[in-house]
């Protein structure tokens, strides 16, 4: 038996290697093997020489006053922010007129929380849809003025941010019941209702947005009785509308496909009807299947929206053009400008993205697994 | 709506049908693959914007395949440095509109570059300035080099700073797109594949190769075609960067003569052609690569 006061024990193990913390990490991630090594070293001194100068150029060098003299003398060496500061409200607000501003912003602030407050899900409520009318009269009134005591301002004057929420919430209101209604009757099993919906569908998919908005802007009024002169922005609001509904159409039709037969099936048999059944079996299962992909239209419908430049409304991207173009001052620094609005597209459709896949994790939480 | 529009058209006087295309155009175009000259019918005016449609539509979605695919591929590298950076790009090119990329794009041409008299050079063959990107041609007589000269880069075939905008715009935005759905396609393939090919010593080049790519391919193909259809109807853009395509071409004959109606139908049956002729090729090679399942 061994001894207990001459207990020696044996020479300690060294610790296991560590597989956590930032050494391990750094070690599997960024340093596996020779290649992996030989990337990480060749992407950082890539990407840390040119970060380092375009932040010399954007941070330090740049010159934040409005002043186009410092601008020109720092061209080349360091950014111009002053446009920003000097023509930001041309930019965001367009040919809108100076005094009046405040309520292009108010509008757009409305319509912005309109839209957040329909992303919660506690606020589905009828109330909601009533909310929406009344911030589209209010939005309406706000602009165009002529009521209220408020002077009138034209639609050819609208421009910028506001404009770029009109188009977007307007056309996408609009263009989903419309695409619901063309959904339905491409699955229709009467041939007229679905060659009609077939033939848009397909016609639509196969252009280019433009096509439709040039389109909307010279042939609509042929199409109208003599006489009627629609203003441009209903125009192109309808253009846009019949360019989203006809891509949502085809992600609502997915979604009803998902919908098992037995669905339908149960519903007739407890004698609903065909609306009916539509509106309260169907279309929630077949919706919250395509949300992602409903999503994916509205970002998309966001970043169309600066098309319309091309017919002459000068929202978010024409307004930039419209605010340098003429100026000879501050015209050499439209890219700094094209950085701005460019960090303005990105901050919404990132956050829309981001939505997008949190309202994905919350469903595919309730599928079983 | 149809005696809506005639008496419309009427009232307007507007006329219609098609024989304007046998009409002088009267403009000239600034880049095209046949000879143009402002003495032409219309017809060949826009036969000249297709051509131009056609060839960035083309090379768009060849560059845009080969560098959407290294970025879906580059998000399962095992260097965190490249899943970040493929990351990154898809994030930062996706949320941007195209438009503005586009004028980006050309602002930087146009801006950044240097003059044609003193232009970049690579290994005396390429030339890069305001005036475009020179590149050596193979012609009946041999190579035409590009020589720098007195005013402008002489000789050599010059792709002019509006292709190369509306080229790089497409090709880089669309890549984002393509990295998406190349990176849905491999990751639908089963993790138990890569295993059991790891287990039977492949390398990851060879996985990649021949077990993953395969059986994505059937998942990618769908959504590329899609992809390609939008590289092709975003080409329409080039309108705003003054790259004469079909639509410009539309634009001008639309402002010259008025015939809205055909104008815009001629544009409509040019995208709806291209977009059939791709999705029927697409559809071929889909049919190739579907795998036989027993």
């Amino acid at each position: 038996m061994s001894d207990p006061a001459n207990f020696t024990p044996i020479a300690e193990r060294p610790a296991p290697g560590r597989t956590g913390g930032i050494i391990a990490w750094v070690r599997v991630n960024l340093a596996s093997d020779w290649t992996n090594l030989f990337m990480t070293l060749v992407l950082l001194a890539l990407f840390g020489w040119g970060g380092w100068h375009f932040f010399l150029w954007a941070v330090p060098n740049a010159v934040f006053r409005p002043d186009a003299d410092a601008c020109q003398a720092a061209r080349g060496i360091g950014a111009c922010w002053g446009v920003v500061a000097e023509k930001h409200r041309l930019i965001v607000f367009g040919r809108y007129p100076y005094e009046q501003q405040w309520r292009p912003l108010v509008a757009t602030l409305l319509l912005i929380s309109l839209v957040l407050l329909s992303c919660v899900r506690a606020f589905w409520r009828r109330w909601l849809i009533a909310a929406w009318v009344v911030g589209f009269i209010a939005f309406i009134v706000l602009m165009r003025g002529g009521w209220l005591g408020l002077p009138k301002v034209g639609t050819d004057q609208w421009g910028g941010l506001p404009l770029t929420i009109l188009l977007v919430t307007a056309s996408l209101a609009m263009a989903f019941p419309l695409a619901i209604v063309v959904a339905l009757g491409r699955r229709s099993p009467m041939p007229a209702i679905r060659t009609v919906c077939v033939t848009y569908v397909e016609l639509v998919r196969g252009v280019p947005l433009i096509s439709v908005l040039f389109m909307a802007s010279f042939m609509f009024p042929l199409f109208l009785p003599p006489g009627t002169n629609p203003d441009v922005l209903v125009r192109v609001i309808a253009g846009i509308t019949l360019f989203a509904a006809a891509y949502m159409a085809e992600v609502i039709r997915g979604g009803l496909q998902a919908v098992p037969s037995g669905q339908f099936e149960a519903a007739s048999t407890l004698g609903l009807g065909y609306w009916k059944t539509q509106r309260l079996i169907v279309m929630p299962q077949a919706l919250a299947t395509v949300l992602p992909g409903l999503m994916n239209n509205f970002i998309a419908i966001l970043k169309d929206t600066s098309l319309v430049t091309i017919v002459s409304l000068y929202e978010l991207t024409g307004a930039l053009g419209l605010a340098l173009n003429g100026d000879p001052n501050w015209r050499p620094f439209k890219i700094e400008g094209y950085l701005f609005i460019m960090l303005i597209y990105f901050v919404f459709c990132f956050s829309m993205s981001r939505y997008s896949l949190w309202v994905e994790a919350r469903l595919n939480r309730s599928k079983a697994h | 709506m149809v005696t809506n529009t005639l008496a419309n058209m009427r009232a307007r006087g507007i006329q219609s049908g098609f024989d304007f295309l046998l009409q002088t155009a009267g403009f000239d175009i600034g880049e095209s693959a046949i000879p143009f000259a402002s003495t032409d019918p219309y017809w060949k005016a826009f036969l000249v914007g297709l051509l131009n449609t056609l060839r960035v539509a083309i090379l768009g979605i060849v560059l845009t395949t080969i560098l959407g695919v290294l970025l879906g591929v580059g998000r399962f590298s095992r260097n965190a440095l490249v899943r970040g950076i493929c990351y990154g790009y898809v994030e930062l090119f996706r949320n941007i509109p195209i438009l503005i990329q586009l004028l980006m794009w050309y602002i930087l041409m146009v801006e950044v570059l240097p003059d044609p008299q003193e232009p970049l050079q690579l290994w005396h063959l390429f030339y890069l300035s305001k005036g475009g990107l020179a590149v050596p041609m193979l012609t009946g007589a041999g190579w035409d080099i590009p020589r720098p000269g007195t005013f402008a880069v002489e000789g050599g075939w010059v792709l002019s700073p509006e292709f190369l905008t509306v080229l790089l715009g497409l090709t880089l935005y669309t890549a984002a797109f393509v990295a998406e759905v190349v990176r849905a396609g491999i990751a639908s393939v089963g993790q138990g594949q890569v295993e059991a090919a790891e287990s039977i010593g492949l390398s990851r080049g060879l996985i990649l190769r021949l077990v993953v790519l395969p059986q994505a391919l059937r998942v990618i193909i769908p959504p590329m075609t899609n992809q390609y259809l939008n590289l092709t109807k975003n080409s329409s853009l080039a309108v705003a960067v003054g790259y004469p395509d079909v639509v410009s071409i539309a634009n001008t004959a639309l402002n010259q003569t008025g015939r809205a109606v055909e104008c815009i139908i001629v544009i409509m049956a040019v995208y709806l052609t291209t977009s059939l002729a791709t999705s029927l090729v697409m559809n071929i090679y889909n049919r190739r690569v579907a795998i036989q399942e027993r």
